[in-house]
């Protein structure tokens, strides 16, 4: 699955041609091999600027510093060469006036910003706001964020916004380590809401977060799903890897490999609610994780789609994973403090030509979690959704080569994600630090143009 | 120190799947990913996943080089968990049997508590080697030191009767000739006459066929490939159909023919042994017990003794260690390699000049009551994928015990090089 412009800009002449020519120059993003082994900030050099009047300031400066970041404040009287974190503190941000902030705080940085550098602004949630002025000043900053994350996407750097009401602070900690770190290598100009519905673990531990949990994830043999289980597994995660039959041998490869649970059961089937619990329970004495992520597609324009093609997607993409989700949860399988993650789609969040069927079951998920989050958030379980976009895998590798360039491209950091870039964020969603994000969707597109 | 004393074994489960004529269904399948398949069948069935288990044992017969660690490779992709130690074992037709016996022994000596006896055979994907000497010349050229050695060598490869590759054959190396002029000699010297094996192999193709009807196998045999069933079952064989067939093996007076015989067969087996308690904890139910086993070997050159004659011996040997009588058994499981083995090995015990002069013993063991021999099908029917003939026999067994609440069966398998394997099972 080679991208041969990517391969063409890392060498200094194909550079060159590239520029002749004009075509996007997409700069190699930088990714982290193996699990959470160390403080994920480590050796970062940090900016934290804000907004007078904010009140995340003081969390974000205690929550860099545990990460392991360097930090430097604006107001000293340090010279920072390269900056690989910006973090900013738009809380203050209220008035048109109080927005001038955003401006000056982040265009004396700009040209400091390293390659890869990681963006996070931080805002108060618009409908929390004590005012129709202060939300819409919120609001703004949204337009702001989006926008800066396409002038800088060239570079590699990826730019989020976390819109945090005051009682949320407390979960600030737990994200920040993902969002400003090189885990975050394809998740850019995407809004997170914070909010305090699940409680922030009592003690969380930065590193190997996931030892002890058990974690389930649908769809495991190939592409995206495996590398969602090699993601878990690195960070401490037991495996169950569940695959339909015909994925047999994939799946158990996926599974010797990680050290998991083979399981051949497919999620649409009758009985596989059923059959899960009873695996479960029998085998890991419940489950911590759940990860959806089978999928299937049956692409047709609905003037020639069968009904099989339609109701196949339905059953397997939507209908299994709330049949799941019911009889994991009316058995106790699930327990509490879970993480539950859905995998949606960018052809969920825009539409699709010839996947009306398929978009409307990945489009459903997005109100599924939406829905779902309050119902779950007082046994500690946080359920969001992910949505990635352009994507190597085998199912893109099938894209005619001129809708896959043009694919690869629409994005702020012109060039097509990895499976891996997925599964970082999933694995993060997973995470016991993750417990301020629930009802989300959060895409892994690299700021794909549609459906933004 | 502390010494155990021995166990009971508990054979736990089965599973095999359908056995497939020589070069039909699984023509293009190895015996790598028949043995895979099938120890995940049986990992899926008794939901052994993850399962750290005391051993598993099997092999293979015709087996290429490449899959000299064929049985840890296989556990490797077979869900079981990793750590599960394996290896390989070979004794012909016996083999399946024999691992049994070597998964059973350590589960009675405390040194298991649990393990997978299995075998996998295929004779569609058997090694084909090169021209010995050529092979010679090879392994000289890879050892040459100097650029004019490899070249000498090279030079010396290059003769036309070098191109022609070496297929196995199913010969005995020792005296040329084949399983079946072997068997054909045997049937010749107890007089075991062309109707008489041609009854037994109707019989076996209609007892596998109505034990597929009951619904006996729906548990042993997993769907695989496209087949629920052998393919080279038969169930509308007639006497007439069968007495039409040319002997194979002797044009003139020869009885054994492609149709009382076994075939040429693909296929896998693999059986689950466990102590009571592993059985109990794990909420499986014993299917039966394995009581004790008998090996021997008899010297076959000149035809001293007949090739598939050694169960004759191991068999006496092992109803004295237990003592039993050859009628104290409510089921046999003959192997039938050929109809007309079954029939000698029933003849030399019913023989008392066989049993005082061969046996040593004062007179004979006496006749068997035929309607307990190979209920449920044999090999004729069933076919004989060698490796996995042993597993396919101790699962059915087991079953038929199982359903039957009690009883005692009797095994008894005949292998090239003159040997035999024997076993007991109990319920």
């Amino acid at each position: 699955m080679s991208d041969f412009l990517l391969e063409l800009a890392s060498h200094p002449l194909g550079a060159r041609l590239i520029k002749t020519l004009g075509l996007p120059k997409p700069i190699t993003l930088a990714r982290v091999k193996g699990g959470i082994l160390a403080p994920p900030l480590q050796g970062k050099m940090a900016l934290l600027a804000g907004a007078a009047g904010g009140y995340a300031e003081e969390c974000l400066h205690a929550a860099l510093l545990r990460a392991g970041a360097t930090v430097a404040k604006v107001d000293s009287d340090d010279v920072v060469q390269r900056l690989d974190i910006l973090v900013f503190d738009a809380t203050g941000c209220t008035s048109p006036a109080a927005l001038r902030a955003l401006y000056e705080g982040f265009h004396a940085q700009m040209r400091r910003l390293a390659q890869n550098a990681r963006i996070l602004i931080v805002a108060n949630e618009p409908s929390r706001a004590s005012d129709p002025v202060a939300a819409a000043s919120a609001r703004a900053i949204e337009g702001f964020m989006r926008s800066l994350a396409k002038e800088v996407g060239r570079q590699g750097v990826c730019v989020n916004l976390a819109y945090a009401p005051h009682d949320a602070l407390g979960q600030l900690g737990g994200l920040l380590g993902f969002f400003v770190g090189e885990r975050a290598s394809y998740v850019t100009g995407q809004v997170v809401h914070v909010d305090n519905r699940v409680a922030a673990p009592m003690v969380s531990t930065q590193i190997q977060p996931l030892a002890g949990k058990v974690a389930l994830v649908t769809g495991a043999a190939r592409g995206i799903g495996q590398a969602i289980v090699q993601r878990l597994a690195e960070d401490g995660a037991r495996l169950v890897c569940l695959d339909v039959d015909t994925a047999r041998d994939p799946l158990y490869e996926t599974a010797a490999r990680w050290n998991g649970l083979p399981l051949v059961v497919d999620v649409a089937s009758a009985g596989a609610g059923a059959v899960l619990t009873k695996f479960l329970m029998q085998k890991t004495q419940g489950v911590d994780i759940v990860v959806h992520n089978a999928g299937i597609t049956r692409d047709k324009t609905l003037a020639n789609m069968k009904p099989a093609q339609w109701d196949r997607v339905m059953a397997v993409n939507f209908a299994a994973i709330v049949a799941i989700d019911e009889a994991l949860q009316h058995g106790g399988v699930l327990h509490d403090d879970g993480r539950v993650v859905c995998l949606s789609s960018i052809s969920g969040v825009a539409g699709n030509y010839g996947q009306s069927n398929y978009a409307a079951s990945k489009a459903a998920l997005i109100g599924y979690v939406a829905a779902r989050a309050s119902m779950l958030a007082e046994r500690g379980i946080a359920i969001n959704a992910v949505a990635p976009g352009f994507i190597e895998t085998p199912m893109t590798q099938k894209i005619p080569p001129l809708a896959r360039e043009l694919g690869r491209r629409i994005n702020s950091l012109s060039q097509a994600g990895q499976p891996r870039d997925v599964a970082e964020l999933v694995c993060f969603l997973a995470s016991p630090g993750a417990s301020g994000i629930t009802g989300n969707t959060l895409r892994v597109c690299g700021q794909a143009m549609m459906g933004a | 120190m502390k010494q155990t004393s021995p166990r009971r074994v508990a054979i736990v489960g089965a599973k095999r799947i359908p056995f497939a004529r020589s070069n039909t269904t699984y023509a293009h399948l190895s015996n790598k990913t028949l043995l895979t398949d099938t120890l995940r069948g049986l990992v899926e069935h008794y939901n052994l996943q993850g399962d750290l288990l005391g051993e598993v044992v099997g092999g293979a017969v015709m087996k290429h080089a490449r899959d000299w660690n064929l049985v840890r490779e296989c556990v490797l992709s077979s869900g079981l968990h990793p750590n599960t130690p394996a290896y390989d074992i070979q004794q012909a037709c016996g083999t399946g049997l024999e691992a049994t016996i070597a998964v059973a022994n350590k589960i009675a000596l405390g040194q298991i508590d649990v393990g997978i006896a299995c075998g996998s055979d295929t004779t569609s994907d058997v090694p084909v080697a090169i021209h010995p000497q050529l092979q010679r010349i090879l392994m000289d050229i890879n050892g040459a030191k100097s650029m004019t050695g490899r070249v000498k060598g090279l030079l010396r490869a290059i003769r036309p009767q070098y191109l022609m590759p070496e297929f196995p054959v199913n010969a005995e190396p020792r005296s040329g000739k084949s399983m079946g002029q072997h068997a054909e000699i045997t049937a010749q010297r107890f007089g075991i006459g062309r109707e008489e094996q041609d009854a037994l192999a109707l019989m076996s193709h209609r007892n596998l066929a109505a034990a597929y009807e009951a619904g006996f196998y729906e548990d042993l045999v997993m769907p695989y490939g496209g087949l629920d069933s052998d393919n080279n079952l038969r169930p509308d064989s007639t006497p007439e159909k069968l007495a039409k067939l040319p002997p194979a093996f002797d044009r003139k007076a020869g009885t054994i023919t492609a149709a009382n015989a076994s075939p040429l067969t693909d296929g896998a087996s693999a059986v689950l042994l466990a102590t009571e308690e592993w059985a109990q904890q794990h909420d499986l139910p014993v299917l039966a017990w394995f009581v004790g086993a008998e090996t021997a070997a008899v010297d076959f050159i000149d035809e001293r003794e007949g090739l598939l004659m050694a169960p004759a011996y191991a068999v006496p040997r092992l109803l004295k260690r237990h003592g039993v009588k050859l009628q104290d058994f409510d089921y046999y499981e003959i192997h039938e390699a050929f109809a007309a083995v079954v029939l000698c090995t029933l003849a030399a015990w019913d023989s008392a000049e066989f049993c005082r002069d061969k046996l040593g013993l004062s007179h004979a063991l006496g006749a068997i009551d035929r309607s307990r021999l190979n209920v449920k099908g044999g090999a004729v029917a069933a076919g004989h994928p060698f490796a996995a003939t042993g597993g396919r026999v101790v699962g059915t067994l087991a079953k038929i015990l199982s359903e039957a609440g009690r009883g005692r069966g009797l095994i008894s398998i005949c292998a090239a090089g003159g040997q035999g394997v024997t076993a007991i099972l109990e319920r």
